[in-house]
């Protein structure tokens, strides 16, 4: 009793221990502003200070009012948080692709001499960052709060940490947004935030990985449940990929510049390895989870087959792991290792496959529902994606098709069908059924508004990918076709040309997506606000019939 | 056998330990051994560390992104060596921290870009791209001209480039901001020593703007250095398979 007056009133340990690390972190960054070796470095400092500044006042505020959390249910705050901050960054991330998609389409509008900010170098890794990290980490952040509660039956462990995750996510997500406006980057492909934005994602994700296994610790089933799996493994490896990859000496401990440790063929290895399981362990494993959680809950059927998900879960992630050397194909990288990238590579088709088959399957007995329910649609057809972009991947790993594709805007066609497909549709899915479920309401506030996303967003997603089909082929093929006198039939710029029309196709298609996700903020809105569609109908209103007084 | 799946699914550390045994298996068979195998790197004369200027240079690049475009890498694919150069060698980004190899053409590859344009090419594309090439699509960087070079801390630089492998002398370090100053200025006392500890280091006002050390003249010095370090007529390729 007397552990729950405290309780009442106070931080609790959870509380006291963050409000002490981030007095610790204020002092620091107080110390850096200071002696900061450049402005980019200092504007840093400054943000960190305000968010560490505003952190304890909020917990000052926590501390001294009322909990309007039920104690003892489940934590749902923090994943309506993540909820919301999946769909702010989502649109921010598609609107930035769409602005680098219409840049190289149309160069003399949308580039300004005068604001560096404004140049594809910067804004490019923006838009990677903002939908992988911003929008995919905020949805599996959320989505694993969620889930892993409900299928250990367990609150969520770590008192305040769940909140501190939320935000100290977010808060890395701007720190690196800004750096990459203002020049602060690592330039290695989706690694690029600088070191000190390294070390504190690093922190972040410690607390994380220890709140989801606190949680698992707790739980009140027997069995870690299968999507559980995959969650674990996505924090496991992202943290042992990010440490890894980030590895660099910075200049000052003031300044924003830092080398990094590996230099160029261990270094290409390095950041390949990265690279591409940020994809199998980011992009890949997260959203299986989610798969395997909400495919089967929204089809209310049992997953298809336990068997497959233990084969295809080890045999995922063991493979996974190999196949980054084929992003370096015909590269200064030693000939043995591409070769046994290239093998993993086509023998990972099996088990994403396998994946692919096992969330397919489980609507067995339930496929009518996909006429009925376009939640449930989106879901299924995000894993057809999914199966898509999982057999693409493997033939462009093949050395000769590499010799085409690598360089091209294929790789670029092939990430969207993977990123658009199965990514994007897999996440709308969980955040189409998680509003109605957590601010409990009956239903979406527009099953009609679905349809229209689903559809406007699918023909979007084909005019992306077809397009760069196209211009990645038709580039490959030019830059190596010889005229009747042996010599190179075409000039590198004759080949940028060729791609103009392609590349207003291609910012076409990424602006429908963009609406798409739009129109899914709208409903989603006004679901949470607890509105409810109802069609106007002709029937004569029959208040307008009174006549005035 | 899949009973005995059973522990991991009851047991939340084993199944970490499990899943980090898994993922790592890989990265250590692939990675680990390019540390050690000789092969890795191939024997070539030439290579050197970046002088001061193309370091910072080559900082300015990796400011702005420029990986996201081009590429620094020529396979040995036949059109590629007809259109660029000779293929890259992996001793020609063994200073490279961190390596710039890239992923995508949407410009052509620098591997080899240095020499074949001259600086007053450059300058000019830089500044505005398509007064050039008309159907290029790339952005203009005309700031770069307008602003001083900040290399008030470039010792620091390079010794951090020290730390992680970079073999910059203490002679080097000493003399970095002489250096970085004496390469846009062939007239300076330094020149002799500069081309000593930088062998072939290009020696000249590159933006033509002699009142300022600016940051165009740092990334096109750099520009004109890329893959132009090894020594072709010495390199014997057959001894180098792999």
């Amino acid at each position: 009793m007397k552990n729950n007056v405290h309780r009442e009133r106070g931080l609790g340990n959870d509380g006291a221990f963050i409000a002490a690390f981030l007095g610790l972190g204020t002092l620091f960054w107080l110390f850096v502003a200071g002696r900061a070796q450049d402005g980019m470095m200092a504007f840093h400092a400054y943000i960190f200070i305000f968010a560490f500044i505003t952190g304890l006042f909020s917990l000052l505020f926590y501390a001294t009012g009322e909990k309007p959390e039920n104690e003892t249910g489940y934590v749902t705050s923090v994943v309506k948080a993540g909820v919301f901050a999946s769909v702010f960054w989502g649109i921010a991330g598609f609107l930035v692709g769409v602005i680098i998609a219409f840049q190289l389409a149309f160069p003399d509008l949308l580039y300004f001499e005068n604001a560096p900010w404004t140049s594809f170098g910067r804004l490019r890794p923006l838009h990677t960052s903002a939908v992988i990290f911003a929008f995919g980490g905020n949805v599996l952040i959320a989505t694993s709060f969620y889930v892993v509660q409900r299928t250990c039956k367990a609150r969520l462990a770590g008192g305040l940490a769940p909140w501190f995750v939320f935000w100290g996510y977010n808060l890395f997500i701007v720190i690196a947004a800004t750096g990459y406006l203002i020049g602060v980057t690592q330039s290695k492909e989706y690694a690029e935030p600088e070191w000190y934005a390294d070390l504190w994602l690093t922190i972040v994700w410690v607390v994380y990985l220890f709140v989801f296994l606190g949680t698992i610790w707790r739980r009140k089933e027997p069995h870690i449940y299968v999507a559980n799996w995959f969650y674990l493994s996505f924090i496991v490896t992202i943290a042992m990929l990010h440490v890894v990859n980030n590895l660099a000496i910075p200049v000052s401990l003031a300044g924003s510049k830092s080398y990094s440790a590996f230099a160029g063929v261990q270094d290409a290895l390095t950041q390949w390895w990265y690279a591409h399981n940020a994809v199998g362990f980011f992009l890949t494993t997260g959203f299986l989870a989610i798969m395997y959680y909400f495919i089967p809950k929204k089809a209310e059927r049992p997953i298809y087959s336990y068997r497959l998900s233990i084969v295809h879960f080890w045999s995922l992630i063991f493979i996974y792991i190999w196949a980054g050397p084929h992003h370096l194909h015909y590269t200064a990288l030693p000939e043995w290792a591409q070769t046994l990238g290239m093998t993993f590579s086509i023998m990972l088709w099996m088990p994403s496959w396998g994946g692919m088959i096992n969330g397919l399957m489980t609507l067995s007995g339930a496929w009518d529902k996909l006429r009925t329910d376009p939640v449930l649609r989106m879901m299924v057809v995000s894993v057809a994606f999914y199966g898509m972009s999982t057999f693409e991947g493997p033939l462009m790993s093949v050395r000769k098709v590499n010799a085409l594709s690598h360089y091209t805007d294929w790789t670029i066609g092939h990430v969207h069908s993977g990123a658009l497909g199965w990514v994007g549709y897999i996440s709308f899915g969980a955040l189409y059924c998680l509003v109605p479920w957590l601010w409990k309401r009956k239903d979406l506030y527009s099953r009609g508004l679905v349809e229209w996303h689903f559809w406007i967003s699918t023909v979007g997603i084909l005019l992306y990918i077809a397009s760069m089909w196209v211009s990645g082929i038709m580039q490959g093929l030019m830059w190596r076709a010889y005229n009747e006198f042996g010599f190179l039939q075409h000039s590198f710029v004759e080949t940028v040309a060729a791609m103009h029309p392609y590349y207003i196709i291609r910012a076409t298609g990424g602006s429908l997506f963009l609406i798409g996700a739009l129109i899914m903020a709208y409903n989603l809105w006004r679901t949470a606000r607890g509105d409810v569609y109802t069609p106007k109908t002709k029937t004569i209103d029959t208040a307008s019939a009174v006549p005035a007084e | 056998m899949l009973d005995r799946h059973e522990i991991f699914e009851k047991h939340g550390w084993l199944l970490s330990i499990g899943i980090l045994v898994a993922v790592s298996i890989g990265g250590l068979v692939e990675i680990a051994p390019l540390f050690y195998l000789e092969s890795t790197i191939e024997e070539v004369d030439g290579v050197r560390p970046y002088s001061p200027l193309e370091l910072a240079g080559r900082n300015i690049y990796v400011r702005e992104g420029c990986y996201t475009c081009h590429s620094q890498m020529v396979r040995p694919l036949r059109d590629e060596v007809e259109r660029y150069g000779h293929y890259s060698l992996a001793a020609e980004s063994m200073y490279d921290h961190p390596f710039q190899w890239g992923s995508k053409r949407t410009g052509p590859d620098l591997a080899r870009l240095g020499g074949k344009y001259s600086d007053e090419w450059h300058r000019q594309h830089m500044i505005d791209p398509r007064s050039l090439v008309p159907e290029s699509v790339m952005p203009p960087y005309k700031l770069l001209a307008e602003r001083a070079l900040d290399y008030r801390q470039i010792e620091n630089d390079l010794k951090a480039n020290r730390m992680v492998g970079v073999p910059y002398t203490d002679e080097m370090i000493e003399n970095a901001k002489a250096d970085l100053e004496a390469q846009v200025d062939p007239f300076s006392d330094n020149y002799d020593a500069l081309l000593a500890r930088y062998p072939k280091a290009q020696i000249r006002d590159f933006d033509a703007n002699p009142r300022e050390i600016t940051e165009m003249d740092a990334l096109i010095a750099y520009m004109q250095v890329l893959g132009t370090m090894v020594d072709f007529s010495t390199y014997e390729a057959e001894e180098n398979y792999r």
